[in-house]
């Protein structure tokens, strides 16, 4: 198609509306957003990245608002940083292929044997995001990322159930990781960059650090423990 | 270039649990004692420190103190007829690597076998009659006795300070503690860990419907604790990250917090960290193994370490390589049953368990023990309930309890909720402190076609051929689980929930991708004859008379429990025999 050979970031930035929020709004306190947009009068910053292209960075954003939109209980997937997580989550060790086994041969295995692929994550996040725009094309006229909301829970659950044919390699494969990275993102401590603010812990009442509860195990029995979360960079 | 070093005593290859208490009983005897690690020195000062060893991410998902499977992995294949392929990255069980092994990162969970566990087969042939085991199920007795162990496992229960309460003092059983398990002498070192609220509920439920619950030894520290060696354990802080850990406060048992600190204050021990066994010596003449050859994996050259003794103390995979590359027992044959190395490999029938949800109660299951921090029952464990006519042997132990909250793994729904997207949200936020699991951990009795040997294609790191698991589950697994299904949900309709998830049952091929447990067993087991075993009652090889391995590759099967209890009392029991028998005589403790 022509319009891939444009650099997807510089086409999302010239976009107005949904598209470019979602590169675009961060989780920052409020005040400081007053400021910063009374300052400026311009669009927040977008993320630097650090190994997704501005393609891959608009599917990923799209696909963290589908699995976790914002609604009253947190802000969205990409607000809570869940996108600039994966970015250097794919970027670092993991993304290398850090604990992974690669000596081939590489054949077709059946599930039960785990990832038998050659590709390290970033490799296959790559070949995933490229083989799900790819049947969004073919399916909806146009990439993930610009779909309705509900197109893309449409797609989002076909490739779960395995009915969005990917060329390459079984699409639940693929939802799979991105489900799984998704929820790191969300629920991991937020040094990593998802989970800004700690609202995934704010949102179950995960009390995060430091966990230490000899006395609190039998004053609390039976009772809601309501003291608000802490990250590991409180305690640094 | 191999430089070879000067001899000494003993060596012991792994510097987990048991190559910690060989060391040091070795050295208690007044012998010169190395200590190889293939991995890192890890204390708990330096790698276990707060903040940083609460990171969910590092620990339990990137798996930062495992085994790492870009050195060495294992492949598999479920049947002898398929090409086995690696695993590739772990899941299904998580072995350690670095000096404390799979000590400084498990859970905690610390059992004795019972009486009837011990002699599995002529228990069963006993009670259900001779033809009542079938042919290709190739379990064995161990050939030590409950009764001839029991010292052992109370002396390890003191290293490690258990926390729980006897349910069979000298014969007496005691409500409150587990009644099926055999004679203790003592009664455990600590008392039981505080009551979870999922603990209390399971306790209540299991009560009225007459089963036996108790609460499942741990070695957490339900108060500080000073062991026989004189080191001081903390007190449990229930922080919920023990399995996959290391631990802060020196309030779960490890090597690092129980024996290290004593081995290595004694010049008579050296620890080589680094130092990654590459293969044994073997002197097939002589019935030795006169050294260790191992790779300094910091510089890469190549050592030589003669030694009088050799422990083997690696995790199961390696104990089984090892002697393999230096063809000092047979391999095993599942086609004529000949050859006893890679022989009864096991694995644990896991993936029982319901998940009941309380809307009224607060469950924070984020304050937890690593141990099963809740209440078990084994009235459906081993042979402790009646077979006949099942169709199947052995049993699981049940718990219901709360090892951690950490929310990246840990956030059960209800059943039908869909894994992502509004709906996931909201019962997440609604369930995530009203919910806790009830779980089970099967036996896995052997079978003629489950076993170890060498990969044909896939190497490791340092050249070697990677081990080939050739394991599936059979009948037996698959009757049993379906039992205790049932036994899962007729206790979780007890409580009363206000939703519960059908009882799961292990259905359909080994699956290397969710945890299971890290309970690998087998593979150089212990017997009384060398055709079908390869270490004798005192886990010396049959054919290397100095050479003596240890860990869970030593069982003939696996019991439903934990492994661990059993690995430190078989250590135990097998140092006596070297200190007081073989440095008198050396030579075979056993004749073959």
């Amino acid at each position: 198609m022509a319009d891939e050979t444009i650099p997807r970031r510089d086409f999302l930035k010239g976009a107005v509306g949904t598209a470019a929020a979602l590169t675009t709004v961060r989780s920052v306190p409020a005040e400081a957003q007053a400021a910063s947009q009374a300052a400026t009068a311009a669009a927040p910053e977008p993320e630097p990245l650090l190994t997704l292209t501005a393609t891959e960075h608009a599917f990923i954003l799209a696909a963290v608002d589908t699995i976790i939109p914002a609604d009253e209980l947190s802000p969205s997937g990409s607000d809570c940083g869940v996108a600039a997580f994966i970015d250097r989550q794919l970027a670092g060790a993991y993304g290398m292929g850090a604990r992974l086994y690669r000596q081939g041969p590489f054949p077709k295995a059946k599930p039960e044997l785990g990832y038998q692929l050659s590709l390290n994550p970033r490799e296959f996040f790559r070949a995933g995001i490229e083989s799900a725009n790819a049947w969004s094309r073919k399916t909806y006229g146009k990439e993930f990322d610009r779909l309705s909301e509900t197109d893309r829970e449409a797609a989002l659950k076909a490739m779960e159930e395995g009915k969005a044919p990917f060329d390459g390699f079984d699409s639940r494969m693929f939802f799979n990781a991105l489900l799984q990275i998704t929820m790191e993102g969300f629920f991991a401590d937020p040094i990593y960059g998802g989970n800004r603010d700690m609202a995934a812990w704010k949102m179950v009442g995960y009390p995060g650090l430091p966990a230490t509860y000899r006395e609190e195990i039998r004053t609390y029995f039976g009772k809601k423990y309501d003291k608000p979360p802490r990250s590991i960079a409180d305690f640094s | 270039m191999t430089t070879v070093l000067k001899e000494v005593d003993a060596v012991c290859i792994g510097v987990g649990f048991t190559g910690s208490i060989l060391a040091r009983e070795l050295t208690k005897a007044g012998l010169k004692v190395v200590g190889l690690e293939r991995g890192a020195n890890r204390s708990a000062r330096e790698d276990f420190a707060l903040p940083s060893v609460r990171d969910d991410l590092k620990y339990a998902v990137r798996q930062e103190l495992f085994q790492d499977t870009q050195l060495e992995t294992v492949s598999l294949r479920h049947a002898p007829a398929e090409t086995a392929l690696p695993i590739r990255r772990l899941g299904s069980f998580l072995p350690g690597t670095g000096v404390g092994g799979a000590g400084a990162h498990w859970n905690g969970v610390t059992w004795r076998l019972t009486p009837s566990d011990h002699a599995l087969r002529s228990h069963l042939e006993s009670r259900y009659g001779k033809g009542a085991v079938p042919a290709e199920m190739t379990i064995e007795d161990f050939p030590v006795s409950y009764d001839e162990l029991e010292p052992y496992y109370d002396r390890f229960e003191k290293l490690l300070g258990v926390s729980g309460k006897a349910g069979n003092l000298r014969g007496q059983k005691i409500d409150g503690g587990n009644v099926f398990e055999g004679p203790r002498q003592n009664d455990y070192p600590n008392k039981p860990l505080a009551v979870s609220m999922a603990g209390s509920i399971m306790e209540k439920a299991s009560r009225e419907l007459g089963y036996h619950p108790f609460r499942a030894p741990a070695a957490n520290m339900s108060e500080a604790y000073t062991n026989p060696e004189g080191v001081t354990l903390g007190a449990c802080e229930y922080c919920g990250h023990c399995e996959r850990f290391g631990c802060e406060a020196n309030a779960k048992s490890s090597p690092q917090s129980c024996i290290l600190p004593v081995l290595l204050a004694d010049d008579r021990f050296e620890l080589r960290a680094h130092a990654h066994v590459r293969e044994l010596v073997y002197d097939k003449e002589a019935c030795k193994v006169k050294a260790v050859r191992y790779v300094d994996t910091r510089t890469g050259e190549e050592y030589e370490q003669p030694a009088g003794i050799v422990i083997l103390g690696a995790y199961v995979f390696n104990n089984m390589l090892l002697m393999r590359l230096a063809g000092i027992s047979e391999q095993y044959d599942p086609a004529t049953g000949k050859g006893a190395l890679g022989r009864n490999y096991c694995y644990q029938v896991s993936g029982n368990n319901v998940t009941v949800f309380f809307a009224d109660k607060e469950i924070n299951p984020f304050m937890a023990a690593g141990a099963s921090f809740g209440t078990n029952i084994d009235d459906f464990n081993g042979d402790n309930f009646d077979h006949g006519g099942l169709g199947f042997f052995g049993g699981a132990w049940i718990s219901a309890g709360t090892s951690n909250g950490r929310p990246i793994l840990t956030r059960p729904v209800p059943p039908g909720t869909p894994r992502w997207g509004r709906d996931w949200k909201k019962a997440t936020a609604k369930w995530y402190n009203h919910a806790f699991n009830i779980g089970a951990s099967g036996c896995n009795y052997a079978h003629r076609e489950n076993y170890l040997d060498l990969d044909p294609t896939y190497r490791d790191a340092l050249g070697r051929p990677l081990v080939r698991m050739t394991y599936n589950f059979h009948d037996n697994d698959y009757k049993l689980s379906e039992y205790i299904g049932a036994a899962l949900g007729k206790i979780a309709r007890a409580m009363n929930p206000t939703a519960m998830s059908s009882p799961a049952v292990r259905r359909g091929n080994y699956n290397v991708v969710p945890y299971q447990s890290t309970h690998n067993t087998g593979g150089t087991i212990t017997g009384t004859d060398p055709k079908t075993s390869v270490v004798n009652r005192y886990l010396q090889s049959w054919n290397a008379d100095n050479l003596f391995v240890m860990g869970a590759s030593v069982f003939p099967q696996n019991a439903s429990y934990n492994p661990t209890g059993l690995v430190g009392a078989l250590a135990y029991y097998s140092a006596a025999a070297i200190t007081t028998q073989y440095l008198k005589r050396p030579g075979p403790l056993v004749q073959g």
